[in-house]
């Protein structure tokens, strides 16, 4: 029933009847223009969104300390509280089953000069788990390794940025510079995934924390900890947990529950918890939206084809005539119908795509607006199914109404 | 070829129905040339409509070819209508965005031929019609008469049994009146068998016998000697 014969019936109806067609089609094309417009406008706003969180692992916590702020047990408030290898050694063994990896931090402002190069930078010096929870990305040459921290080595991994300012051209492995009047030896170049948004990332000095505890205090101060929680926790799951980690650290240091200040923790789970709202909300707000903008285009589509139909009364009527049967006058009618959804639909998607990606949106807050693969096909079947039931209904009439009543049709 | 027995039909307005025909007894063989006369309101077109099956009767028989016509489907009056019967209309009624062949292959698609086939028969019709060079025209394009012709080779495509005019010269100056009915009986001299709707005397007279309805029944039927225009 379906054939090329049919084909050539709709092709011609369509071509002999081209302000009908483009005025249906243009309805259509127009429904689904906005449809992408809006879901590649969303979606950049959620790249802009999780971009700006991108830097760290998405199941980092990080944990600060300050002075205390609550009396407690015989102390007084102001006490200052100082992180060490002890707290490090206890939270990494206590919570071993939940941690998934764990650094502490020492900072450090240093001078550094390579050659006839000088500049200010700042040093972190960390466990070798630092890498996977900043996300550094290594360009050249290792990271900071277990070895280091054992031998207390004058290693160090420098950010693109350092390689930048102090090299040169010049290829920075296994090249030695001054920190501070001290020779440490460059063992690897990291770039940072935040490029651009955050430069001061990639201007950072890595060493190792051993080292920096011997050379700078001659003590085994540590100045955040930084750790990452076992993926697989739920939301919920990470955030009971950051707070048993907060407690057990108030716990060793004999801190008030309810002091704010003395120990903080920063937890992306309650971040992530926002921006998955966040991005619940907006979702919501496009489909409601989007939703709307279909069903606009069905109706369109339907009012059309009704009142195609009345309009080719006559023709059907004729047909039947001719000795048409209602399965072949519902085929055009419908395949007429698909036809031109799902082309039309394809050039909306088109001009949607093309109108996304013409403007410059970066300062909108909107981040590579488009619209997935998996979704465009969803829209293009949503189309096609609407198609047929839009033409469903009027074909099912026409086909219905009686040849002699038709044929009357003026 | 066909019988009729005790035909009536009603139409339905609002709250009363109005009684078109009542009691309609006609037999037709054939090779034969009808002409049914009325004036309006005669039951004439429904009659042609109830025969060309475009519309059902109420009570009473009608057999066409030897085969009962009674409760159709859709399906069935469909196949029936492309296989034993051909139209002409008053208005012409071609597709207006289809060129002559197109028009008159338009059954043959209903019958399921094959592409080239349609269009090598078709433009047999439209040769015989005589508007071979015009098969590529638009409707709008062709004069009265040559859409008239066109329609009369789209209704002789399908090879039908019976043909059935409506009012065939009613849109027509009687010049190409008179070239109409003349190739009709040239048709009917070939053994088709037709039946021809009109109010005209002078149409009726070019047949070979003539019924005369008024308000739903049969007042006359005789055979006429034909006014042969060849």
């Amino acid at each position: 029933m379906i054939d090329l014969d049919l084909f050539r019936e709709i092709f011609q109806s369509l071509n002999k009847n081209k302000l009908r067609s483009l005025l249906s089609g243009f309805t259509v094309a127009f429904a689904i223009m906005l449809f992408t417009i809006l879901f590649g406008i969303a979606n950049g706003f959620q790249n802009t969104f999780n971009n700006e969180f991108n830097g760290d692992a998405n199941n980092s916590i990080f944990i600060y300390s300050g002075r205390t702020t609550k009396a407690v047990e015989g102390y007084q408030t102001g006490r200052k509280i100082q992180f060490d290898n002890q707290l490090y050694k206890t939270l990494k063994e206590e919570f071993s089953d939940d941690i998934e990896f764990i650094t502490g931090r020492v900072y450090k402002n240093v001078t550094a000069s390579f050659g006839n190069e000088k500049s200010n930078y700042s040093v972190r010096a960390v466990n070798p788990d630092h890498q996977f929870i900043e996300k550094s990305e290594m360009k050249y040459g290792r990271f900071i390794n277990p070895l280091d921290l054992k031998n207390n080595t004058k290693n160090i991994v420098i950010g693109n940025l350092v390689v930048e300012d102090l090299f040169g051209d010049i290829d920075p492995i296994g090249k030695y510079i001054d920190l501070n009047k001290i020779k440490f030896k460059v063992v690897g170049v990291f770039v940072e995934r935040t490029e651009g948004s955050d430069s001061n990332e990639a201007r950072v000095i890595y060493m190792p924390i051993s080292t920096a505890q011997k050379i700078y205090g001659n003590n085994d101060y540590i100045d955040q900890i930084n750790l990452t929680y076992d993926p697989a926790f739920s939301e919920q799951e990470a955030i009971i947990f950051g707070n048993r980690l907060v407690d057990k650290i108030k716990d060793v240091f004999f801190v008030a529950e309810n002091d704010q200040s003395a120990v903080r923790a920063r937890n992306r789970a309650r971040e992530n918890q926002e921006i998955t709202q966040f991005n619940a909300i907006l979702a919501i707000l496009v489909l409601i939206i989007g939703m709307g903008t279909l069903v606009a285009g069905v109706v369109g589509i339907s009012n059309i084809m009704i009142f195609i139909v009345k309009e080719r009364t006559k023709e059907i009527g004729i047909r039947k005539a001719l000795g048409a049967q209602p399965r072949s006058i519902i085929l055009l009618i419908i395949l007429e119908s698909i036809f031109i959804t799902a082309i039309a639909g394809y050039i909306g998607l088109l001009l949607g795509g093309v109108v996304l990606n013409s403007f410059d949106l970066e300062d909108y807050w909107i981040t590579d607006p488009g619209v997935s693969t998996s979704l465009v096909l969803a829209a293009t079947v949503t189309l096609v199914i609407a198609g047929t039931l839009a033409g469903y209904i009027p074909a099912k009439r026409a086909a219905s109404i009686k040849p002699i009543v038709a044929l009357r049709d003026e | 070829m066909l019988k009729i027995n005790k035909l009536h039909k009603s139409y339905k307005m609002g709250d009363s129905s109005l009684h078109v025909l009542k009691g309609i007894d006609l037999h037709v063989d054939k090779g034969e040339m009808v002409a049914i006369m009325g004036s309006s309101g005669s039951g004439k077109s429904t009659l042609l409509n109830i025969i060309g099956i475009l519309d059902e009767l109420d009570s009473g028989e009608y057999t066409l070819d030897g085969i009962e016509i009674k409760d159709l489907t859709e399906k069935k009056a469909a196949q029936y209508r492309n296989k034993f019967l051909g139209f002409v209309f008053q208005s012409f009624n071609l597709i207006n965005f289809k060129n002559a062949l197109e028009n008159v292959a338009l059954p043959l698609y209903y019958q399921g031929l094959k592409r080239k086939e349609r269009q090598k028969k078709a433009m047999f019709h439209l040769e015989k019609v005589g508007l071979a060079d015009w098969s590529k025209h638009l409707p709008n394009e062709l004069s009265g008469g040559q859409k008239q012709r066109v329609a009369i080779a789209r209704a002789l495509a399908a090879e039908p049994k019976l043909l059935l005019a409506d009012e065939p010269t009613g849109a027509l100056d009687s010049a190409t009146s008179h070239e109409i009915m003349q190739f009709l009986q040239q048709l009917n001299d070939e053994g088709k068998t037709i039946l021809i709707v009109t109010h005209e005397e002078d149409i009726s007279l070019m047949c070979k016998r003539i019924v005369r309805l008024k308000d739903g029944v049969i007042m006359e039927d005789k055979k006429v000697k034909q006014n042969r225009l060849i």
